[in-house]
């Protein structure tokens, strides 16, 4: 499996990789804002951290659709599909986990930039980062179950993304509200992030046994 | 007519990698040579300038912050012109040149936005503004990178290379709007004081050093885009020797 | 898998050819399948026995469901009815999945990287306790393609690169093959090497079964046609 996490972040850093696109698109994403809603810096300010969720949360689904779709094109896929069921869910894991770890991750690592063209203080850069770390990987554990889903529809980029949103939103809820917690005085920053993180590992056990099944069906 | 010939002639010459490769192997050191020297004797100069009354020590960054934005510019420019090459004359090397001068344009790109946001934080009290000029350089680095991207996302990189020329060409626009976003729009950015067309406006204790920074730049921008540019032509050397070896082992099939 | 292990045991379906308690090497039992796309009626009551360095060659023309076939016996696909079993060394069934390459239509491999680590990721994650493969520098050399290990697979013409996807059966040993249309692509020289390819895997005791309209220039090996039916089922669901 070691051997599968390597192979899927070599294919996603060389040359025809996503690893970039996800971060540019969000770097794209959170910089037309401003031009929507005008330069103002307060406003920018307070609205920040939810901009920032909101495009990690666009950029992640970005790349989904390709999770076993390229898999399935050349044929590898049938290969991981024949497995037992454990082995398949822990591929189907560790796929997720590289997926997350080649456009989620660098997502993370830009919310500092983009926080500052936002004009959030420290504080609210800090929980947008820190809820991101943990909100991310939920994005990617429940995409695959979307990306699972349609990996037998030629254009399943955007289906994915529909299938995938609503089941998002909860991560979205309390990741932003644990981002607020953190710079609005009494609200408490710890429970909405626990909440959070609640749902990351539940989706995390979840996802792969559900995209597990859903490949299963699938290949025909 | 024969004027054309000769000058076509000419032009494929250097245009032929294997005499480019030749060319720039002699002029490279000489060219690294007058980069570092003229680096040294701007910084020395940008240190031995007078410190503002206004900004005090912060105007140092200018001789920083100036001269990058400049070749942020300069290195689209180049890339705009090398793009044009690729379409009309559909020559690799062209392609190679434009290519190659995306990292360095998004390298200078991001100095000057870093060293700008630098030098807003005691002036303007802020790390960033959205005003035009500042906005206009972000949507340069944004299409910087963007070109990368699309570099990065083809395996041929003959195939990438009219693509990314008409790309260069269409976001050229942003050029002329950086240029003068200082003049259309009312900014917090200071305007242009030095490329004026009634002379520059900045006292020549300042212009000088800016002026040795900025030809310091200009020279490590052409030493490093040379530099880029070899590996590039030996790497797709490398890429075309690989294929033939693929096609050479086991009688091809 | 886990839907074939079930069927498997509701249907008990091995007795038919094989006694608890038997011992011997290694045995590929069909019984009865019956396989269909949508409501038609590929083929049905498929049954076979390979044993030890049998092969079996499925013949038909397009459409009489060879592929179809093949996924059902990997466990891609789960049969209408009927059952495949792998009966293992000690007379017990053992998963065919663990036990036997599959090789489609596509050659599973990625043009991004090279050669040797596409090998070489195949080798890692289809270990096999059933013995060791090849090392991927010898797997290459077999099938011909000595030094091609650094490029990218990408690099590689069509010919090269169905056996390259071959070499992958050769890097992790398993003992049941089933090869659909292995020989797309190839050339005449290239037929024979993978003709040798399968008669030294059965000949160390392997099975093969494989779906071809081409001749594979192997002697001794048993056919089975697929006549290609095209019935549709009586009260199908749409009936």
């Amino acid at each position: 499996m070691m051997a599968l996490l390597v192979r899927d972040l070599a294919i996603a850093t060389r040359s025809g990789g996503a690893a970039m696109l996800g971060v540019l698109f969000f770097l794209a994403v959170v910089a037309v804002i401003p031009f929507g809603i005008g330069p103002d810096l307060n406003l920018l300010g307070r609205i920040g951290p939810a901009i920032l969720w909101i495009g990690a949360l666009l950029a992640s689904l970005l790349g989904l659709d390709r999770l076993f779709q390229a898999d399935r094109e050349d044929g590898s896929l049938d290969m991981l599909v024949m497995q037992d069921w454990f082995s398949l869910i822990f591929t189907v894991f560790v796929k997720s986990l590289a997926h997350w770890l080649a456009t989620g991750l660098p997502l993370v690592l830009a919310a500092p930039l983009l926080g500052l063209l936002m004009n959030m203080g420290a504080a609210a850069t800090g929980a947008v980062m820190l809820t991101l770390l943990v909100g991310t990987p939920a994005i990617s554990f429940i995409g695959a179950v979307g990306a699972a889903v349609a990996v037998v529809l030629p254009r399943g980029g955007l289906l994915v993304s529909i299938l995938i949103l609503p089941l998002a939103i909860p991560i979205l809820i309390f990741g932003v509200s644990a981002a607020y917690a953190a710079v609005t005085d009494p609200d408490p920053f710890w429970p909405p992030f626990m909440i959070l993180s609640a749902i990351a590992l539940f989706f995390a056990a979840l996802g792969p046994v559900a995209a597990a099944a859903a490949l299963k069906g699938a290949s025909d | 007519m024969s004027d054309t010939t000769i000058s076509q002639g000419w032009f494929t010459s250097l245009a032929n990698p294997t005499r480019f490769l030749a060319l720039s192997g002699r002029l490279l050191p000489y060219l690294a040579t007058a980069a570092v020297l003229s680096l040294l004797i701007g910084l020395f100069m940008s240190f031995a300038a007078p410190e503002d009354y206004q900004q005090g020590i912060t105007v140092r960054i200018m001789f920083i912050h100036v001269p990058a934005a400049w070749l942020a510019m300069m290195c689209y420019s180049v890339m705009a012109i090398a793009s044009i090459g690729t379409l009309v004359w559909r020559h690799p090397l062209a392609d190679v040149a434009a290519k190659t001068a995306l990292p360095i344009g998004a390298a200078f790109t991001f100095l000057s936005l870093l060293t700008g946001s630098l030098w807003g934080r005691p002036m303007w009290g802020t790390w960033w503004v959205w005003d035009a000029r500042l906005t206009s350089v972000f949507v340069l680095f944004l299409m910087y990178l963007g070109l990368m991207a699309l570099h990065k996302a083809m395996d041929d990189p003959a195939r990438a290379a009219r693509p990314a020329a008409v790309l260069t060409l269409v976001g050229f626009i942003n050029i002329p709007i950086i240029k003068f976003s200082v003049d259309w729009w009312n900014t917090l950015h200071q305007p242009a004081s030095v490329i004026r067309l009634d002379g520059p406006t900045i006292h020549p204790s300042m212009l000088y050093p800016l002026l040795v920074m900025a030809l310091a730049y200009t020279l490590i921008f052409f030493t490093l885009h040379l530099m880029a540019m070899r590996n590039e032509i030996l790497r797709r050397r490398v890429q075309t020797m690989r294929r033939q070896a693929a096609q050479a082992i086991g009688g091809g099939a | 898998m886990f839907f074939w292990v079930f069927g498997f045991l509701r249907m008990g379906a091995p007795d038919v050819l094989w006694r608890p308690g038997m011992r011997g090497p290694m045995q590929a039992v069909a019984t009865e399948l019956k396989g269909r796309r949508g409501d038609n009626v590929l083929f049905a009551d498929i049954s076979f026995s390979l044993g030890h360095g049998e092969a079996l060659v499925i013949t038909g023309p397009n459409g009489s469901g060879k592929s179809t076939l093949l996924r059902i016996l990997a466990g891609l696909l789960s049969p209408d009815s009927g059952a495949f079993a792998l009966i293992g060394e000690g007379g017990e069934p053992v998963p065919v999945s663990d036990h036997c390459h599959y090789l489609g239509h596509r050659n599973a491999m990625k043009r991004e990287l090279k050669v040797s680590e596409n090998l070489a990721f195949w080798q890692s994650f289809q270990r096999s306790d059933s013995g060791e493969g090849l090392p991927v520098e010898e797997a290459i050399d077999r099938v011909g393609l000595t030094g091609v290990g650094h490029l990218p697979f990408g690099y590689l013409s069509a010919g090269q690169q169905r056996r390259i996807a071959l070499a992958r059966l050769l890097v992790s040993h398993r003992p049941l093959w089933l090869l659909d249309e292995p020989t797309a692509a190839l050339d005449a020289r290239s037929d024979r090497l993978f003709a040798e390819l399968v008669r030294t895997h059965l000949a160390s005791g392997g099975l093969a079964i494989a779906a071809t309209h081409q001749p594979l220039g192997l002697d001794g090996v048993r056919t089975l046609e697929l006549p290609g039916i095209h019935a549709t089922v009586a009260g199908g669901a749409w009936a």
